[in-house]
């Protein structure tokens, strides 16, 4: 099994979705958080007075899929979530030890 | 304003200017008179009255989460004080209705206000062809109370409350009553012939002076400025700013079109008319200005300053909302907008912290809206407008800054940094606004 990280625009999390599902993809965690990458950051103006945002609103999309399914997942989300321009996101795959469906007790791929 | 009125609805029914008035005001009998002038001051008191709504939301919106139930705190204080030091003291101190101790300069009457006895009739009245004591009252009260609040923004975030609140007991029972009463309870600014129709200085310029003072004294909040920068802290819910400034506007309306003082002839109905509809322009006017302005000078709108726009372009108006035409109040407030973009900013030059804008607004637009009056009233003398606004100025100046060092060396009015910077909710009231909400 493998855990496929991604951070993501947060305005493209829909068409992720729905090209994960397609894709096989059976459950999703999104979370929304804050961060900084090569995008680095930008300014604004608040009263006439410029300030840093220094994080950048993202989404994290944590998935746990079979390892057949992982190279597939991640080319879905590299296609689905790319603009092209800068601060697009990443995406990281990470071998995963065990799962277990709490209702069933199932574990592995089962589980998933 | 009474004084004024007083002197108002007599040349409406005698004057022979406008003869068709003259037959209508002949034709509204006396005790209809006296209905309709009191039903104006109830209906542009409890429209006043809203505005305490107003600066409560603005300044809860305007602030940071942690400091939210303190604002709400100081706005309610602060108003149930004006009520009662008005009524203590006030009210007496601002309409001497002639009975001066020092002639024009303060009033001979030290006592509380009183009202008619319940149920009186026509012929017990104490203004049987005027309006009735109470509801005159009522109105004035709601101005001084706008006064009070108009402080209580600037210095967010930072004062203690029983300070701030003593403050605010001076500034109600004395210093805005005094110098009102040189305008409206007639004295020597009245005399000089100075024109302020709803008070662009006698309240707007007064709170602002006050609110100035305050904050100069009290110095600005930890992190607003440092290595030689502005540092924005952004308000924590501009849902409620905006909500806030509607409320102050609809407040506006009894503000400016309840100090027309009498509704019982066709040519006051036709000129509260008129201060509603030029009151409503000038506000427009503003916040289009602010809007417009910080799209050209930011690239993006500033909905704070898109709001502030709107609350400058109202005051802008106050000291003059019935003779100018509606394109004219319009420009009025335009101007009004044009201040309070450019008067922000050179305040964080100065490292004066403003937290809600009220020196912009309430200062530097009323100053302005002082001024343009002589611009459609003929009446109206530039050096009196000028002197009159230097006059207030140093009085409140002084005065303010005479309590707020007082406080400062008995009590202290700012809270240690650490209380601050954990809120003042937590630290003054040990209870916060959004209780289940993350830190900030």
């Amino acid at each position: 099994m493998k855990l496929i990280i991604a951070t993501i625009k947060p305005f493209k999390l829909e068409e992720v979705r729905e090209a994960l599902t397609e894709a096989g993809a059976k459950g999703l965690m999104v979370t929304e958080i804050k961060g900084y990458g090569a995008q680095s950051g930008h300014t604004e103006i608040y009263r006439g007075a410029e300030y840093a945002v220094n994080f950048v609103p993202k989404i994290r999309l944590d998935i746990v899929v079979p390892d057949d399914l992982a190279d597939t997942v991640v080319s879905t989300i590299e296609d689905s979530a790319k603009t092209g321009k800068i601060g697009d996101g990443k995406i990281f795959v990470l071998n995963v030890e065990q799962a277990v469906r709490v209702r069933t007790g199932e574990s592995g791929d089962d589980a998933l | 304003m009474k004084l004024n009125a007083l002197g108002l609805a007599a040349p409406i029914a005698a004057l022979p200017a406008l003869a068709s008035a003259q037959d209508v005001a002949a034709a509204v009998p006396t005790d209809v008179v006296f209905i309709l002038n009191s039903l104006l001051f109830l209906v542009g008191g409890f429209l006043v009255f809203w505005m305490a709504a107003g600066f409560a939301m603005l300044e809860a919106g305007l602030v940071r989460s942690k400091n939210v139930t303190m604002q709400l705190t100081k706005n309610m204080g602060l108003f149930g004080l004006a009520c009662i030091f008005y009524y203590l003291i006030g009210y007496n101190l601002m309409y001497p209705l002639g009975t001066w101790g020092i002639e024009g300069i303060l009033s001979g009457v030290w006592g509380t206000a009183a009202m008619e006895a319940v149920g009186v009739g026509a012929d017990a009245v104490d203004d049987y062809s005027y309006a009735a004591t109470a509801s005159d009252f009522f109105f004035q009260l709601m101005f001084c109370a706008a006064t009070a609040s108009i402080v209580s923004g600037a210095l967010a975030e930072r004062i203690k409350l029983w300070p701030f609140l003593i403050f605010t007991v001076i500034l109600t029972a004395v210093i805005y009553p005094v110098q009102a009463s040189w305008k409206w309870g007639g004295g020597f600014l009245d005399e000089a012939g100075f024109l302020d129709f709803a008070g662009s200085t006698v309240v707007h310029s007064v709170g602002g002076w006050a609110a100035l003072t305050g904050a100069l004294i009290l110095g600005p909040r930890i992190g607003k400025y440092k290595d030689g920068r502005v540092h924005p802290i952004m308000g924590s819910n501009l849902t409620l700013a905006t909500l806030g400034t509607f409320c102050l506007w609809l407040g506006w309306f009894g503000f400016n079109g309840g100090s027309q003082l009498a509704m019982g002839s066709i040519g006051d109905v036709a000129d509260v008319s008129r201060i509603f509809a030029n009151t409503n322009a000038a506000a427009a006017g503003g916040l289009i200005t602010a809007m417009i302005l910080t799209q050209i000078l930011y690239k993006k709108p500033d909905l704070t300053m898109i709001l502030n726009g709107a609350l400058a372009g109202l005051v802008s108006i106050t000291a003059e909302p019935l003779t100018p035409t509606l394109g004219s109040a319009t420009i009025i407030g335009t101007i009004g907008g044009i201040i309070v973009v450019f008067g922000v900013p050179f305040l964080d030059k100065l490292k004066i912290d403003d937290v809600v804008g009220a020196i912009p607004v309430h200062l530097m637009a009323g100053i302005w809206g002082t001024i343009a009056v002589v611009f459609t009233n003929s009446d109206a003398s530039l050096g009196t407008q000028i002197y009159s606004i230097i006059v207030v100025g140093i009085f409140v100046v002084v005065t303010s800054s005479v309590v707020w060092f007082i406080l400062k060396a008995t009590m202290g009015i700012r809270v240690s940094s650490e209380e601050e910077i954990n809120g003042l909710d937590m630290a003054e009231l040990g209870m916060e606004a959004y209780p289940e909400f993350t830190n900030r």
